[in-house]
């Protein structure tokens, strides 16, 4: 709780077993990769390669919707400070693996996840994780704008009132996370208006600013401009540089320039009707850098989605 | 239309802006008789409510009118005594008044919580199958007639839930246990609309609060609730009309004597119960004894109004923080 920038221990009744994981090598799948530092991404000194340095590991995750099978043993790791995109047509389950990272997906009643989603290590659906602290640590900006019917500084400050977190100043909080999200000058004369009053861009920053206010480590976003015109899908695009510095990025696209402006590594995924019977189960095909995905991908289906042809 | 067709008149006949006779017509081809006859019903439907409202209101005046030309509203408003139908005859109401102020406000205090607490609940805690049969119990609850509950609070919640379990020297008629059951009859009604409010809050609001790493509680606080703030209050200044006009339960189980009541454990009659009391009794139409039922009845329906509307001010007021 008091750094909240390196977040660790998950755990809500922590004090018998902290670390569950801590000798596990099949959860603790990167931690031996130590000279990937973000300096290091940042400054092209990586062979690049080189697996990712992992947040967030999936192995073999598989989500369920009832008896769905929603997805299919996707594994893939997320790096730290790079932007990672998850691309795809329509119904593969894209928005399906962006919840299960953060335990969203708990709130939708029958869904359930097999395979291990670790957050430095440490299993995020084992039994002691509170999925609370799950959320703080991994935010979460959607696809439509979802400001509270609050005013816009209500909005930034209410993560951080409810989650308890200390803060000697709230006015400084939401003015560092308005300019973070890049909306400080255009609202900064009017933070006790409504936030229905901004238009859906300055919106969509404003979900942005709420979801840094809190300091999460890795923040998810769920086709965050789908809903923007193209200057303000620019804005967002810019700030999304702008935070990789101090936060990992997960987005949801699927506008194939923004993946390529945007994200260090791509996933692009797919459904394909299963056996047995006809449910249309979501599977990674292909993760690689999204240099190689966009030009030179290893699946015929990758390069048939890319160039238009499919989805 | 009758610009077009003067238009239409005095302009040279030209060829080419005649319409062709195969060219379909605008004008209605049928003349449509049933959708006539439907608004013609629907305005009739609009039109009996109001006129009923109307004729309530002027049925009650009108005696009511007279009554106050022969009492005096300051000596009816703030006289302490209720004895119209004593031979000794005084005319203060608000020994009624107290009666319903304590039998409402007893019924809040039971209703609010519960019935909000219920609806949280249902809308973010149940299941979705504990929800489906849990919400129409609620709703069947809503249905059981007032005369079963009254009969409930004089033969069982007063005599055996108050005296025997809790020991509350209550007498056979009290406010507190007719209070009690009013309250408890009223929380389907809270607790269904409540929940109908809270349920229609967007889950984009919820998985907002979520995502910041909010729990559950105070996700309920800080966004459903506000978000949902003009149901709720709905639900709750219907609570309190119902509070404030429930006519069976507190004539069964408060008793009949009016008197300014200061404790909950005697009884002490309610407006409503007065009228209904008193209207079964045998006054002549015109009579001072028969105007008191509707000067009683008009002071109900201002109590009423009076309170929807500082109601309506509250929740405007609480809205403004957005
Ligand atoms: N709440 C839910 N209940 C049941 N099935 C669901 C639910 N949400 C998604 N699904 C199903 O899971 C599959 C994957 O859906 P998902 O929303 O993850 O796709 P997506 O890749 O994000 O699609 P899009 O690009 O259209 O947003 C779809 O077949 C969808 O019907
Ligand atoms: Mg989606």
């Amino acid at each position: 709780m008091s750094d909240p920038g390196h977040p660790v221990d998950l755990s809500a009744l922590a004090a018998d077993d902290p670390n569950p994981h801590a000798g596990d090598p099949t959860v603790n799948t990167t931690a031996t990769v130590t000279t990937r530092t973000p300096e290091a991404i940042q400054a092209g000194r990586i062979d690049p390669v080189e697996r990712p340095r992992a947040v967030l590991g999936c192995t073999d995750v598989s989500v369920y919707y009832g008896d769905f099978r929603a997805v299919n043993e996707v594994t893939m790791d997320i790096g730290v400070h790079e932007i990672t995109a998850l691309i795809g047509p329509s119904g593969c389950g894209k928005s399906t693996v962006l919840r299960s990272l953060n335990r969203m997906n708990d709130l939708i009643p029958g869904t359930r996840v097999t395979g291990t989603i670790s957050y430095h290590g440490q299993d995020i659906y084992a039994k002691d994780v509170d999925p609370i602290e799950v959320r703080r640590r991994i935010g979460m900006v959607f696809q439509k704008p979802n400001p509270f019917p609050k005013s816009i500084y209500d909005n930034v400050a209410y993560g951080p009132k409810v989650t308890g977190m200390k803060t000697s100043n709230m006015d400084d909080v939401v003015e560092e996370s308005l300019r973070g999200a890049a909306l400080w000058d255009e609202v900064k004369d009017k933070l006790k208006q409504s936030a229905y009053g901004l238009s859906g861009g300055q919106q969509q920053r404003l979900c942005i600013a709420r979801t840094i206010a809190v300091k999460p480590e890795v923040i998810l976003m769920d086709e965050p401009c789908s809903a923007l015109d193209p200057i303000a899908t620019a804005r967002i695009e810019d700030l999304m540089m702008e935070l990789k510095k101090d936060y990992t990025i997960v987005i949801v696209t699927h506008n194939m320039q923004q993946a390529a402006r945007v994200a260090d590594r791509t996933a692009f995924f797919t459904a394909e009707a299963a056996e047995g019977n006809g449910d249309r189960t979501g599977h990674l095909v292909e993760f690689d850098l999204t240099s190689k995905i966009f030009s030179n991908p290893g699946d015929n289906r990758t390069e048939d989605y890319i160039s238009g042809r499919f989805g | 239309m009758s610009q077009l067709s003067a238009g239409a008149g005095t302009s040279t006949p030209s060829r080419g802006l005649r319409p062709s006779p195969d060219r379909p017509s605008l004008t209605s081809s049928s003349p449509r008789r049933l959708e006539k006859a439907a608004y013609g019903f629907l305005v009739l439907a609009a039109g009996v409510s109001v006129l009923t409202t109307v004729g309530i209101v002027v049925s009650l005046a009108l005696p009511a009118f007279q009554f106050f030309r022969e009492v005096g509203v300051g000596e009816y408003l703030t006289g302490t005594s209720w004895t119209p139908r004593f031979t000794e005859k005084s005319y203060g109401v608000l020994p009624l008044i107290t009666g319903t102020l304590w039998t409402t406000a007893i019924a809040l205090a039971v209703c609010i919580p519960l019935g909000l607490g219920a609806a949280i609940y249902l809308s973010e805690y149940a299941s979705t199958k504990v929800r489906k049969t849990f919400k129409p119990v609620l709703e069947l609850l809503a249905g059981v007639p007032s005369v079963v509950y009254g009969l409930f609070a004089v033969t069982f919640v007063g005599p055996v839930v108050l005296k025997q379990w809790f020991g509350i020297e209550v007498q056979t008629f009290s406010v507190l246990a007719a209070g009690l059951v009013l309250g408890v009859m009223i929380i389907p009604t809270v607790a269904s609309l409540a929940e109908d409010a809270m349920s229609a809050v967007p889950r984009s609001l919820r998985e907002a609060s979520y995502g910041l790493g909010a729990n559950r509680m105070r996700t309920v606080l800080r966004v459903v609730f506000p978000a949902a703030v003009s149901g709720i209050a709905a639900s709750i200044v219907l609570a309190l009309s119902r509070a404030v006009g429930e006519t069976m339960i507190v004539t069964m189980a408060s008793g009949s004597q009016a008197k300014i009541v200061t404790d909950p454990l005697e009884g002490g009659q309610t407006m409503t119960g007065f009228i209904a009391s008193a209207a079964l009794g045998d006054s002549v139409q015109g009579s001072l004894q028969y105007n008191t039922l509707f000067a009683v009845g008009i002071t109900l329906f201002v109590l009423t109004l009076i309170i929807n509307l500082i109601s309506i001010r509250l929740v405007n007021r609480f809205r403004e923080i957005y």
